[in-house]
C-alpha cells in the first residue's frame, strides 16, 4: 500500500485557501473514508469514457501544457465538488436533525427546501464549485482536525446517544457517496492513466527539454499520489501490488534496455567510420555486425548441442576406428601442413562429421547425439531463414514512403545532406556531389538528353555488358577446367603433387573472386550510371560471378562424392575380406575368444567418409577465403597507401591525386564476399560443426582489420552517396544465397546414403531415418502412429494443396489492395493537382485585380495631383472602390470572388499613395495616356 | 559506479531517460561531451541543475556538427533563447531528436524548424535559396537557384500560396525514403 486514502483529498486541496468552517472538516473525512470503496464500480462504468479521453489526450498532445493545467484545475474542482456535496449533506443533517438513515438519499432527490442542499445540488449540476465557497485546508490541518471532528460529533449528538449517531453518519455518508464519488474516482483514474500515457510518450513531444522535465515531474507526482487510492477493499491491496510490480517491471525493462545497448559492440567504431565515409560504407559494417550476431547464435547451437556433448560424453579418441588416425597417416598427422589442410588429427576430431559415433544415446544424460546432430543442422537453416526474412520485413516497414518521383527536387533539397558526415574531406565530396546532382536534375529538367549522347552511352553500356559476360564466361571455364584437372589429380593420388595442385581449386576461386570485381570496376565507368545504380549493377555482376563459382565448385564436389561412394563399395567388400582373414587367423590361434579380439583401431581399414571430405572442403575454402581477404587488404589497400604516401615525395606526377591514388572502400565486393562466405557456412555447417566457430573468428578478425584499414588507408568515395534501401538489397541477396546454399545441403542429406562407418548416421539408409528411430523408441506407440498417419501422401498432398490455395488467395488480395492503393494515390494526386491549379488561378486573378487596383489608384492619384489639393484626398479615397467595382462585370465570377480580400491588401499603401507617384509614373507606361481606363492592364494580364 | 552518482542523481537520469531516446550511459556520455567543450564553465556535478549555457561557437565546433552546413540553424533551433546558446537540457534535446530512435514525425517538426531560416513558420523562397546555397556552397548560378526553388515549391506546395507550410513539408518529407537515414547524428 502506497498511500492512505486521506492523503488524496489533502493533496488536491493544497491550492485552495484555508478559509473554511468547521463543517468542512467533518465532511472531508467522511468523503475520504468512503471514496475508495466506490472506485472499482466506477472504473467499470467509465471504461468507455476513459478510452475516449485517451484518444483525446493523444490529439491534444501538442498543447499538453494547457491540458495539464486544465486537468489540474478540473481535478481540484471535482474534489471540491465532492467535498461540497458532503458538506451539504452534513449540513442538511445538522439542520434537520433527522435520524432516518434510509431516507437521506431520497430526500436529497426530492430537492429539499433546505438552502444548503439546494445550493450544493446546483453546484453539482453546474459542475463548477467555486473555490471561495469551498471548504478546504492543507493536509496537516485536516489530519489534526479529524480528532476534533469526532469530538464535535459527539457533542452534537450527545443527547441522542453516540452509537446511533455514528451509525447515521457513516451510513448516510456511504449512501450519498455512492452517487457522487463514483464519477470523480473514475475521472481521477482517467487522469492517472492520462498522465501515465503522457510519461510514456513524453519523449516524442516537440517541446524543449526543460518543459518536458517539468511536465514529467508533475505527471509523476500526480501518478504517485493517486495511483494508490484506486482500488477497493480487497482489490485495493492487489491493485497496489500490481502497481508496484509494474513499476519494478518498468525499471527492470529500462535497465535491461540499457544493458542491451551496452552490449552492442563496435558502436563507436562504426560511428567513426560513418562520420568519415557517410552512411554507405557504414552500412557494410553494420551488416557485418549483424552477420556476426547470427553466426554467434549458429555457433552456440553447434558448439553447445553437438561439439561439447560429444567431446565430454562421447567415446574418447582412439576408442574406435572412426575416432583414430589410421596407421598410414599417423606419421604425418601432426605436421603443420596436414593440420593446416584440416587433415590428420584435425580430421579425426569433433570438428568434422566423421568423428561422431552412431550410438543412440551418450553419457549419463542419455543425450541423443544423432538426433541432436540432425536437429541442429535443420535448426541452423531454419533459424537463418527466420532471421533473414524477419529482418527484411522490418526493413520494408521502415522504408515508409514509396518510389514517388513527384518530389524529386524537394527531396534533393531537404534530404540530400547526410547529417552523419563529420569529416572535412567527405563533406567536400558531398558538397560536390550534391551540386552535380542538382545540375544534372536541372539539365534533365531543361531538356531531355541530347541524341548523340544517348547513342554513345547505349553503345558503351552494351559494350560494357559484353565485356562483363566475357569475363564471367572466362572465369566459369577456368573453374571448370581446374576442377576437372583436380579430379584427374585425385584419381592419380594426391601424394605425387605439391601444395599448389592440392589447393588449386580454392586458390583459383579466391583469385577470381579477387580480380574479377576489379575488372568489373574498370569496366563500369564506361556505363556512366548514377553511383547508386552502378553499385547495384556491380553487385549483380559480382553476385553472378560468385554464384557461378560456387555452383561449379558444388558440382565438382558432387562428382567427388559419387567417386567416394563407389570407392566405399570397394572398401566395404575389402573389409569383409579383411575381417574374415582376421577372424580366420585368430581362430587358428585361439578359437574361444572371438569377441575379445583386441585390434588396434588404427589399423582397421575404413571407408572414405565423403561427409568429412565435404566438410573439409568447405572449411578449407573458408580459410583460404579469409586469407585472401586479409592479403587483399594488406596489399591492395595498405601497401598501395604506403607507396602512394611516401613515394609521392620523389615521383614525377602527383600520386595522391593522379593514377594510383588511395583505394576507395569497395562496398559491393565486401558485401558480396560476406554473403557468399555465409552461404558456404550454411552449406558446410552440417558436415563440419566447426564451421560456425571458424566463421565467428573470421568475422571478428575482419571487423577489426577492415575498420582499421578503412580508417587509415582508404579515401572517401568521390561521389558520396547514401545507402538508402541497399540494406534490404543486401538482405535479399542473402536470402537468395541462403536458399541456394540450402538446396545442395538438403539434397545431400536427403538423397545420398550416409557412409557406413563414420558419422552419427552410419548404418542408416538415409540421414533422416534418425527421426523415425526416435519416434519408434522414445515416444509412445500412438504418437508414432499419428505421425505416420500424418505423413502419408494423401494428407501431405492435401496440405500442400491448401497451402497453394492460401498463397493464391493472399496473392490475389494483395494484388487488389495494390490496385486500390494505386487508385487512391491517383485520386490524391489529382486532387492536389486540382487544388494547386485552383489556388494558382485564384492567386493569379487576385494578382490581376490587385494590379488593376493599383493602377486605378495611381490614376486617381494622378488626377488628384493634377487638380486641386482638396479633391486629391477624395480621389484617393474613392479610387479604392468605384473603379474597381466598375471592373467587375466584364471579368466574370471568379474575379468578383477574388477581389474583396485584395481591396484590403491595397489599403495599407494608400497613405503613401502620393509619395509613390513619381516612381510609379515611369513604370506602367501606357496607362498614363489612357487615364482612368482600368481595363487595359487587366486584359493584358489575362492573355499572359 | 560511484563516479556516476556525482554527475546526476538517479532520479535525474531516469527523468532524462523518460524524456529522450537515450540510455543512461549515453546521457552520461553526452554530459561528458558537453563538459569537455567548456570545462571551465560546465561543472561536473549536475545534481542541483546549475544554469549553465555554452555559446554557439563552441557547439558548432563539435566534430559531429562541424561539417554540417546547417549547424548554426540546428543549434539555434534547439536553443531555448533562440540565439544558439545551449544549456545541457537543450543539448540533450538536440541529440535526442537527431538520434536514430526518434520517430519520423518528431524529426519532421524539427527539420521544418531548421530549414525555416527566418522563423516565420513558412519555408518561403528565401529559405529555400539559403538552404540550397548552403548545400552547394553557392556553386550554382543564380538562375539555377531560382529554378530549383521554383521547382521545389511547385512540387511540394499543396495550397498554392507560394511557400511551404508545415503540412506541405510533412507531406513531402513523409514520403522521402532517405529522410530518416540522413537526418540523424550519432553521438
Amino acid at each position: 500500500m502506497f498511500l492512505g486514502p486521506h492523503m488524496v483529498i489533502v493533496s488536491i486541496e493544497v491550492d485552495n485557501d484555508e478559509s473554511d468552517d468547521e463543517q468542512s472538516e467533518d465532511t472531508d473525512n467522511d468523503s475520504s473514508e468512503v471514496e475508495p470503496q466506490n472506485s472499482k464500480e466506477s472504473v467499470g462504468r467509465n471504461g468507455k469514457r476513459k478510452r475516449k479521453i485517451e484518444q483525446e489526450s493523444e490529439e491534444k498532445s501538442d498543447d499538453s501544457e494547457e491540458e495539464e493545467e486544465q486537468s489540474r484545475k478540473k481535478n481540484v474542482k471535482n474534489r471540491n465538488k465532492l467535498t461540497n456535496r458532503n458538506n451539504s449533506d452534513e449540513s442538511e443533517k445538522e439542520t434537520t436533525k433527522s435520524r432516518k438513515n434510509k431516507n437521506v438519499k431520497s430526500k436529497k432527490k426530492d430537492s429539499h427546501s433546505d438552502d444548503h442542499d439546494d445550493e450544493s445540488l446546483d453546484k453539482n449540476k453546474k459542475g463548477k464549485g467555486d473555490k471561495k465557497q469551498m471548504d478546504s485546508e492543507s493536509d496537516k490541518e485536516d489530519n489534526k482536525k479529524r480528532g476534533k471532528r469526532k469530538d464535535k460529533n459527539c457533542k452534537k449528538d450527545g443527547n441522542k446517544g453516540k452509537g446511533n449517531k455514528k451509525k447515521f453518519s457513516s451510513s448516510s455518508g456511504e449512501e450519498s457517496e455512492e452517487v457522487i464519488t463514483e464519477e470523480d474516482v473514475a475521472k481521477l483514474k482517467d487522469e492517472v492513466d492520462e498522465k501515465k500515457k503522457l510519461i510514456a510518450t513524453l519523449r516524442n513531444k516537440p517541446s524543449p527539454m526543460k518543459h518536458k522535465l517539468q511536465l514529467l515531474k508533475e505527471a509523476q507526482e500526480f501518478v504517485e499520489k493517486f495511483e494508490g487510492t484506486l482500488g477497493k477493499g480487497k482489490g485495493k491491496r492487489f491493485y497496489a501490488y500490481k502497481v508496484m510490480m509494474t513499476k519494478k517491471w518498468m525499471k527492470f525493462q529500462r535497465d535491461f534496455e540499457n544493458f542491451k545497448t551496452a552490449c552492442i559492440p563496435w558502436e563507436m567504431k562504426i560511428k567513426e567510420i560513418e562520420s568519415h565515409f557517410g552512411s554507405s560504407v557504414a552500412s557494410y559494417f553494420i551488416f557485418l555486425r549483424w552477420m556476426y550476431g547470427i553466426n554467434m547464435v549458429l555457433f552456440g547451437l553447434t558448439f553447445g548441442l553437438v561439439m561439447i556433448p560429444e567431446a565430454l560424453m562421447g567415446k574418447p579418441y582412439g576408442s574406435m576406428p572412426r575416432k583414430t588416425v589410421p596407421i598410414s597417416e599417423q606419421d604425418s598427422a601432426m605436421n603443420f601442413a596436414t593440420l593446416w589442410d584440416f587433415g590428420g588429427y584435425a580430421q579425426y576430431s569433433v570438428l568434422f562429421y566423421g568423428y561422431y559415433n552412431n550410438q543412440r544415446t551418450i553419457g549419463w544424460l542419455k543425450f541423443r547425439l544423432p538426433l541432436g546432430y540432425f536437429l541442429v543442422g535443420v535448426g541452423t537453416i531454419g533459424y537463418s531463414f527466420m532471421v533473414v526474412i524477419r529482418t527484411m520485413a522490418s526493413n520494408a516497414n521502415e522504408e515508409g514512403g514509396g518510389d514517388d518521383t513527384s518530389f524529386n527536387f524537394s527531396w534533393k533539397m531537404f534530404t540530400s545532406w547526410d547529417y552523419l558526415i563529420g569529416n572535412a574531406e567527405t563533406a567536400d565530396n558531398k558538397f560536390a556531389s550534391i551540386t552535380t546532382s542538382f545540375k544534372e536534375s536541372i539539365l534533365e529538367e531543361q531538356e531531355n538528353r541530347k541524341e548523340g549522347n544517348i547513342h554513345l552511352t547505349q553503345f558503351l553500356r552494351v559494350l560494357a555488358n559484353v565485356l562483363v559476360l566475357l569475363t564471367l564466361a572466362g572465369s566459369g571455364y577456368l573453374i571448370f577446367f581446374v576442377v576437372r584437372r583436380s579430379q584427374k589429380f585425385a584419381q592419380e593420388g594426391l601424394d605425387d603433387y605439391g601444395w599448389w595442385e592440392r589447393n588449386e581449386v580454392n586458390m583459383v576461386m579466391s583469385l577470381l573472386g579477387m580480380f574479377c570485381p576489379m575488372l568489373f570496376d574498370i569496366i563500369s565507368p564506361l556505363e556512366n550510371y548514377h553511383p547508386r545504380i552502378a553499385l547495384q549493377w556491380q553487385l549483380g555482376r559480382i553476385f553472378a560471378l560468385f554464384l557461378g563459382n560456387l555452383y561449379t565448385f558444388i558440382i565438382a564436389l558432387l562428382d567427388e562424392i559419387n567417386l567416394k561412394l563407389e570407392e566405399e563399395k570397394i572398401v566395404k567388400y575389402n573389409i569383409t575380406i579383411w575381417e574374415k582373414n582376421l577372424y580366420n587367423g585368430s581362430w587358428l590361434e585361439n578359437s574361444t575368444s572371438r569377441p575379445a579380439l583386441d585390434i588396434d583401431p588404427a589399423i582397421v581399414p575404413r571407408g572414405p567418409c565423403w561427409e568429412t571430405m565435404v566438410g573439409q572442403e568447405f572449411v578449407r575454402l573458408t580459410v583460404s577465403d579469409t586469407l585472401t581477404t586479409v592479403i587483399t587488404i594488406l596489399i591492395g589497400d595498405f601497401l598501395r597507401a604506403v607507396f602512394v604516401r611516401f613515394v609521392n615525395y620523389c615521383w614525377c606526377w602527383d600520386l595522391e591525386y593522379g593514377f594510383p591514388s588511395y583505394a576507395e572502400f569497395d562496398i559491393s565486393g565486401n558485401v558480396l564476399g560476406l554473403i557468399f562466405n555465409q552461404g558456404m557456412i550454411w552449406m558446410g555447417a552440417f558436415y563440419a560443426p566447426c564451421l560456425p566457430a571458424i566463421n565467428v573468428l573470421r568475422l571478428l578478425a575482419s571487423m577489426y582489420l577492415q575498420c582499421w584499414a578503412v580508417m587509415c588507408t582508404n579515401v572517401p568515395h568521390e561521389r558520396v552517396f547514401k545507402a538508402s534501401r541497399s540494406n534490404n538489397f543486401y538482405m535479399a541477396m542473402l536470402l537468395i544465397i541462403l536458399f541456394l546454399s540450402t538446396l545442395p545441403a538438403v539434397y545431400t542429406i536427403v538423397s545420398i546414403p550416409p557412409s557406413f562407418d563414420c558419422g552419427p548416421f552410419s548404418g542408416k539408409d538415409r540421414m533422416f531415418d534418425v527421426i523415425q528411430e526416435t519416434l519408434d523408441n522414445d515416444f509412445p506407440a500412438w504418437f508414432g502412429k499419428v505421425f505416420t498417419a500424418a505423413t502419408n501422401p494423401g494428407l501431405i498432398l492435401s496440405f500442400i494443396l491448401l497451402l497453394a490455395l492460401a498463397i493464391y488467395y493472399l496473392q490475389a488480395t494483395s494484388e487488389s489492395y495494390k490496385a486500390a492503393n494505386l487508385e487512391l494515390k491517383k485520386k490524391l494526386q489529382n486532387q492536389s493537382d486540382e487544388n494547386k491549379k485552383r489556388n494558382k488561378k485564384n492567386a493569379k486573378a487576385a494578382a490581376n485585380q490587385m494590379e488593376e487596383l493599383q493602377n486605378s489608384l495611381q490614376n486617381a492619384n494622378e488626377r488628384a495631383t493634377g487638380r486641386d489639393a482638396d479633391k486629391k484626398a477624395n480621389a484617393v479615397n474613392s479610387s479604392n472602390h468605384p473603379p474597381a467595382q466598375g471592373a467587375y462585370p466584364p471579368n466574370g465570377r471568379r474575379m468578383r470572388l477574388a477581389v474583396p480580400p485584395h481591396v484590403a491588401v491595397t489599403r495599407p499603401p494608400r497613405p503613401r499613395g502620393p509619395g509613390q507617384l513619381p516612381g510609379r509614373l515611369h513604370y506602367p507606361g501606357p496607362q498614363q495616356s489612357h487615364g482612368a481606363h482600368p481595363r487595359m492592364p487587366r486584359t493584358g494580364a489575362a492573355f499572359r | 559506479m560511484g563516479n556516476k552518482q556525482t554527475i546526476f542523481t538517479d532520479e535525474q537520469l531516469d527523468a532524462y531517460q523518460d524524456c529522450t531516446f537515450f540510455t543512461r550511459k549515453e546521457i552520461l556520455r553526452l554530459h561528458g561531451r558537453y563538459h569537455e567543450m567548456a570545462p571551465h564553465i560546465v561543472p561536473m556535478d549536475y545534481t542541483n541543475e546549475p544554469d549553465v549555457k555554452i555559446p554557439i561557437q563552441l557547439i558548432t565546433n563539435m566534430p559531429e556538427l562541424k561539417e554540417n552546413p546547417f549547424k548554426e540553424q540546428i543549434v539555434k533551433t534547439f536553443s531555448e533563447d533562440g540565439a544558439g546558446n545551449l544549456s545541457f537540457n537543450d543539448f540533450v534535446d538536440m541529440f535526442s531528436v537527431l538520434s536514430e530512435m526518434a520517430p519520423r514525425e518528431l524529426k519532421a517538426i524539427y527539420a521544418f524548424k531548421i530549414y525555416d531560416f527566418n522563423t516565420d513558420n513558412f519555408i518561403c523562397k528565401s529559405d529555400l535559396e539559403k538552404t540550397l546555397n548552403k548545400l552547394t556552397r553557392e556553386e550554382l548560378a543564380p538562375e539555377e537557384v531560382t529554378l530549383v526553388c521554383e521547382k521545389v515549391i511547385e512540387e511540394a506546395d499543396l495550397d498554392g500560396d507560394g511557400k511551404l507550410n508545415y503540412p506541405d513539408f510533412e507531406n513531402m518529407i513523409g514520403k522521402a525514403p532517405d529522410f530518416l537515414s540522413t537526418f540523424h547524428i550519432r553521438i
